[in-house]
């Protein structure tokens, strides 16, 4: 047993994470009849594209140490809205224009709260996710599933989008991935969310302006949410907000820690997201090609993010440092 | 016509003079008015965004209000806990009526004999508990899954492969067990057409179009795909646009036949709803309450079942007045 840990102590985690994506692809392949088709990984990937696009949302946030629990009640919210606006006729501009800031203020209140209230991110985030959703529901919208009025082809047009026979959820997807790359990477404000989640005390004695940084990080994860909204929406042109109920936010974070950004923050990078969305994608392809019921798939993959967590905590031991700085 | 008129006002004036014979104790309209006034009826579906639960505040409400009841909604919001705070909470205050949405078999049984201990009568709609109280109005889901599986073979055809696919709730709800039953009693008759695979949606649109996806993909043969539900069948029908196969596959689904059904169905979206009627469900769930509030009944002593009549609409089926209209509610208030 300790030697089975020295072995994976060696390695990283995404390493890890890595090889069995693989080895999970390879048995799949060779066990289960139409896995490795053409049709059956773009469907796969395209699947998949919008877990990606919401876990490089959280990936920046939990980087920058914080968690964001509203993300699926903003991207629920926003584009119901935006669909119940172009049913009363609003031009599909406008309707844009007003979720977005929408949008935008939410991301910011998230940030103001945990930046300058200084509020836990877990629980500011849970309360604005929360409120969203309770406003949205209450003021806003009169039913559960808001349908895209008809009329607007141009939008279900970009819906049914392909690239080169590649669907638009996965080019977005991989632009996303690559321009958070190079933020994250190259960019003065993304080496500043790893210095944050890092160290917050040392970052800001350093003189970073750590508190604007930390309100971006959540206007991003909101602009993010949205668009991953406006992709499902154009797809199956409608919003039905009872997905804030759903198991979605879990499976995001799943991907974040399976991938192998640790919760304590400062770690990881967009590999991690694409290693951690593979594996679920895989694994969900998989289960459903089984004919796996939804319990069961819930019951593996909370096994799964079980298993990531001890792994994490086996790699990445708390230290002195990290206990000081309190959990989110 | 002179003679017709002539006779007219004969009969008028004999039916007339004849009036104070008919002067007598009629005890009807007083019984009937004082059956609910003042009365209170509360509503405790799922959630209130439904469209179902919608319809039933509409029909229900109006005509509660209109023999002089109070007509209140709880809205637990998907919430099985919140549900049975509110009902606790409706029980406390006493009304002569609880009408609840069940969101599982057994979660309310307790919660039931409670208010029927207190004197309130219980109506349960659209899913069934293991706990009959003095009504359950709603579909017979099992027939329901009967109906969907006829449309999708008629869909199919006799020449075709024969092959179909489900998109299922989550396996846990009366309404997702009893629509498989309904589905299998039917292929029982039908051995040559089979089931080739039987994903989750978990009511969850999107997860609907994942797995609707990889079913097509799987089985590119498939001609008839069953949704259980109508807002995951919007996640169905874009798996099914995005592969080419609209109009090759037949796509079954139950709703709450509201114009957004329609809809569905006029554009090609869905090519089979099954739809349960709201407005005649809630004509059921008025008549029993009004035949319960006059009867003196002892709450708990009695035990009905009031199935809603369903039958399979197409595209060729629609015409003005198939599917009730939400909007329509917004105009009359």
């Amino acid at each position: 047993m300790t030697g089975w840990f020295l072995l994976l102590g060696r390695r990283r985690q995404e390493d890890t994470v890595f090889l069995l994506t693989i080895l999970l692809f390879l048995t799949f392949s060779f066990v289960l009849h139409g896995f490795l088709t053409t049709g059956n990984i773009i469907a796969l990937l395209r699947s998949v594209a919008l877990l990606g696009i919401l876990a490089v949302g959280m990936g920046i946030v939990v980087i920058g140490r914080g968690i964001d629990l509203s993300l699926v009640a903003i991207l629920a919210i926003s584009v119901a809205v935006f669909l119940n606006l172009l049913g009363q006729s609003y031009p599909i501009g406008i309707a844009l224009l007003l979720a977005l800031v929408g949008v935008i203020a939410v991301g910011a209140l998230n940030g103001v709260l945990t930046a300058y209230a200084e509020m836990p991110a877990i629980f500011a985030t849970l309360a604005t996710g929360t409120f969203v959703y309770g406003l949205g529901r209450s003021q806003f919208l009169t039913q559960d599933v808001i349908y895209l009025p008809p009329g607007h082809d141009l939008f279900t047009a970009f819906g049914n989008a392909r690239l080169a026979s590649i669907p638009v959820e996965v080019v977005v997807f991989a632009f996303i991935l690559v321009g958070a790359f190079l933020w994250l990477r190259f960019s003065k404000y993304g080496r500043y969310i790893y210095l944050i989640g890092d160290n917050l005390n040392a970052a800001r004695n350093a003189g970073l302006p750590v508190r604007p940084v930390i309100v971006l990080q959540y206007v991003v994860s909101a602009l993010l949410a949205f668009v991953a909204g406006l992709i499902m929406a154009a797809g199956i042109h409608s919003m039905n907000t009872r997905i804030v109920n759903s198991s979605l936010l879990y499976d995001v974070i799943l991907v974040v820690v399976i991938g192998g950004i640790g919760l304590s923050g400062g770690k990881g990078g967009v590999r991690n997201l694409i290693v951690g969305t593979l594996l679920i994608g895989i694994l969900l392809n998989g289960m459903t090609i089984l004919d796996i019921s939804d319990l069961y798939q819930n019951l593996i993959k909370a096994t799964v993010l079980l298993a990531a967590l001890i792994v994490d905590g086996v790699l990445n031991p708390r230290d002195e440092q990290t206990d000081q700085q309190g959990d989110i | 016509m002179p003679a017709s008129k002539t006779a007219l006002a004969l009969a008028t004036a004999g039916f007339l003079a004849a009036a104070p014979a008919f002067a007598r104790n009629d005890p009807g309209p007083a019984t009937y008015d004082a059956a609910l006034k003042d009365k209170t009826v509360v509503l405790v579906p799922m959630s209130t965004g439904e469209d179902l639960a919608q319809g039933w505040a509409h029909y229900v409400g109006d005509a509660v209000k209109a023999a002089g009841g109070k007509f209140e909604v709880r809205d637990p919001n998907w919430n099985t806990e919140a549900g049975a705070q509110a009902i606790t909470e409706a029980i406390n205050s006493k009304p002569a009526v609880i009408i609840v949405q069940a969101p599982d078999l057994q979660s309310y049984s307790k919660l039931f004999r409670r208010a029927q201990e207190a004197g309130i009568y219980v109506i349960q709609v659209d899913n069934p508990t293991n706990y009959p109280t003095e009504a359950f109005v709603g579909s017979n889901w099992t027939k329901l899954g009967e109906l969907e599986a006829q449309a999708v073979i008629n869909g199919c055809g006799p020449n075709s492969s024969k092959e179909i696919g489900l998109i299922q709730g989550d396996q846990t709800n009366s309404s997702s067990l009893d629509q498989y039953t309904g589905i299998q009693n039917v292929l029982k008759d039908h051995p040559d057409f089979k089931i080739v695979a039987q994903p989750d949606s978990n009511w969850d649109a999107s997860t609907a179009r994942s797995v609707a996806t990889t079913l097509i993909q799987q089985h590119p043969n498939v001609c008839g795909i069953i949704d259980y539900w109508d807002a995951t069948a919007q996640g169905t029908a874009a798996a099914i646009r995005a592969a080419g196969k609209t109009g090759k596959i037949t796509l079954a689904t139950t709703g709450g036949g509201e114009q957004a059904d329609c809809n569905l169905l006029d554009t090609g979206v869905i090519d089979a709803l099954v739809a349960t009627d709201v407005p005649n469900q809630s004509r059921d769930v008025i008549t029993t309450i009004k035949f319960l509030m006059q009867s003196g009944i002892k709450p708990g002593t009695v035990k009905t079942w009031l199935y809603t009549p369903e039958h399979i609409t197409t595209k060729a089926d629609i015409k003005n007045g198939t599917c009730w209209n939400l909007k329509d509610f917004a105009k009359s208030k």
